[in-house]
């Protein structure tokens, strides 16, 4: 059994590139699947990097969320992150999540999917009349999300800059100073509270008149988690959409054969769309620890009561265990459980609405823009820096126009 | 009185949701969410769960009369 005294690798690894994976992480699956880690800010953890290791940590009750508040949480930033919904175990964490799960719902988001498909072609259809080639993350990735999470929270899109450059306070590792990620929250939460004291005088048919009602009328959580819910929701409900968008399409680019495949089989999209939230490495790093409860055994080692261990997401995604091949990305790869949305009580809220967004975006730009292609070298697509999420800054892309 | 858990099984999508809220009352089974036992007192976290599962593949019915207890409609 490995001890807690061994000496920390420095974490993350290397630099996130691009939307490699660190080779070490396969090594590490075989060799050593807990292993100890130092991020840039916190105490040391414990790193899962095995399928079923990852699902014990972020399901089973013995490691708490909730437990991070009180302890120097293994971070990548200094800044200590707010507690809310995201530091919370059950039952405490449930009281939250029954608010808004049922607007997330299979059945609620296939509701949306008509008006989702209404945006995307309408952002094609700007595409096409303003020519080949287009910016594909200003002109479609960011707008799809943006809009369908406005109409769903209550949020108007007039005022989508604003929150864009907020919304980097809880993803910058490095981009924004910590004055500015203060700053920003701040003013972000200030937004929202005006929202709320709107719906408050007159209500809507929208989720945040929903949360307004279950915290007037029910008195089901307190102001102050209304305004953190709603900043999360609408931070969360397009960040990792509009990143995944253009990443998605990036995997597809530079596999052409499993693009053109696709073009064949645009039914396949739905498949295509988990085996790439498989594949594709969306954060840099693992992060939001969970400490043991008690010991536990995990992994051939003994994690003690009161440890962090932080769960690398992508590589259990690529454990050889549980996926063929899984370095590879292919359609052929049976659609698997893959954890791309977490598990357990975080399951990440809004996965139905980006699963059905991701297909509705492929569907879209697969039918609409026929010849696809990076109107860029590969290598000159710029990548975001200094972020928890990947993704490329700005993906030119170019198509067959008709002749 | 007492409830009765379902779980359906080719809806679920193995999120961890119900394990992760009601342990006493759900297991993941290759990857497929499962009650422990399918007649149950009634409790709070039951309910919980099937209110939160993202596919709502879970009902829980009164033993008696059949009705629909969770999820609502």
């Amino acid at each position: 059994m490995t001890t807690t005294e061994s000496t920390p690798r420095s974490y993350p690894f290397s630099a996130a590139e691009k939307l490699r994976l660190d080779p070490f992480y396969a090594e590490l699956r075989k060799t050593e699947p807990l292993s100890r880690v130092q991020l840039p800010y916190g105490q040391p953890a414990w790193l899962a990097t095995r399928y079923e290791d990852a699902k014990t940590v972020l399901a089973d009750p013995r490691f708490s969320r909730a437990a991070a508040v009180d302890n120097d949480e293994p971070r990548l930033r200094s800044r200590r992150p707010a507690g809310g919904i995201l530091a919370m175990d059950p039952p405490e964490h449930t009281r939250l999540r029954k608010l808004v799960a049922k607007a997330f719902t299979v059945r609620r988001v296939e509701r949306l999917r008509p008006r989702a498909q209404e945006i995307a072609d309408e952002l094609a259809d700007g595409m096409l009349e303003s020519g080949s080639p287009a910016e594909l993350v200003e002109d479609f990735a960011l707008p799809l999300p943006i809009t369908v999470i406005c109409e769903l929270l209550g949020v108007p899109y007039e005022d989508r800059a604003d929150f864009r450059d907020w919304s980097d306070a809880f993803l910058s590792t490095t981009k924004l100073t910590e004055q500015q990620v203060e700053d920003y929250i701040d003013r972000f939460q200030n937004y929202m509270a005006g929202l709320i004291e709107r719906r408050r005088q007159q209500p809507e048919d929208d989720l945040l008149s929903a949360l307004v009602e279950a915290r007037d009328e029910h008195d089901k959580l307190s102001e102050q988690e209304l305004v953190e819910l709603s900043v999360g929701i609408l931070v969360a409900g397009h960040e990792t959409t509009a990143s995944q968008i253009p990443n998605f399409v990036y995997v597809l680019l530079t596999h052409p054969e499993q693009l053109e495949q696709l073009r064949q089989q645009p039914e396949r999209v739905p498949e295509a769309v988990e085996e790439l939230l498989r594949y594709v490495p969306l954060g840099v790093s693992a992060a939001f620890p969970r400490y043991a409860l008690e010991d536990v055994e995990l992994g051939g080692v003994l994690v003690r009561a009161g440890e962090p261990v932080v769960v690398g997401v992508a590589s259990a995604n690529r454990d050889e265990e549980v996926f063929s091949d899984p370095e590879r990305f292919g359609l052929d790869h049976e659609a698997g459980p893959h954890i791309g949305f977490g598990h357990g009580p975080h399951h990440c809220l809004g996965a139905q609405l980006a699963r059905m967004e991701l297909q509705v975006a492929l569907e879209t730009l697969l039918a609409r823009l026929p010849g696809l292609r990076f109107a860029v070298p590969e290598d000159e697509v710029p990548w975001k820096t200094g972020m928890i999420v990947r993704g490329p800054l700005s993906l030119p892309v170019a198509w067959d126009t008709e002749a | 009185m007492s409830w009765l858990i379902e779980v359906d099984g080719p809806s679920c999508i193995g999120s961890g949701m119900c394990v992760g809220m009601a342990s006493e009352h759900f297991e993941l089974r290759d990857g497929v969410s499962r009650p422990l036992r399918s007649q149950v007192e009634p409790a709070d976290e039951i309910v919980d769960a099937a209110e939160s599962c993202p596919v709502e593949a879970i009902t829980v019915r009164d033993a008696e009369s059949g009705a629909v207890i969770a999820p609502e409609p």
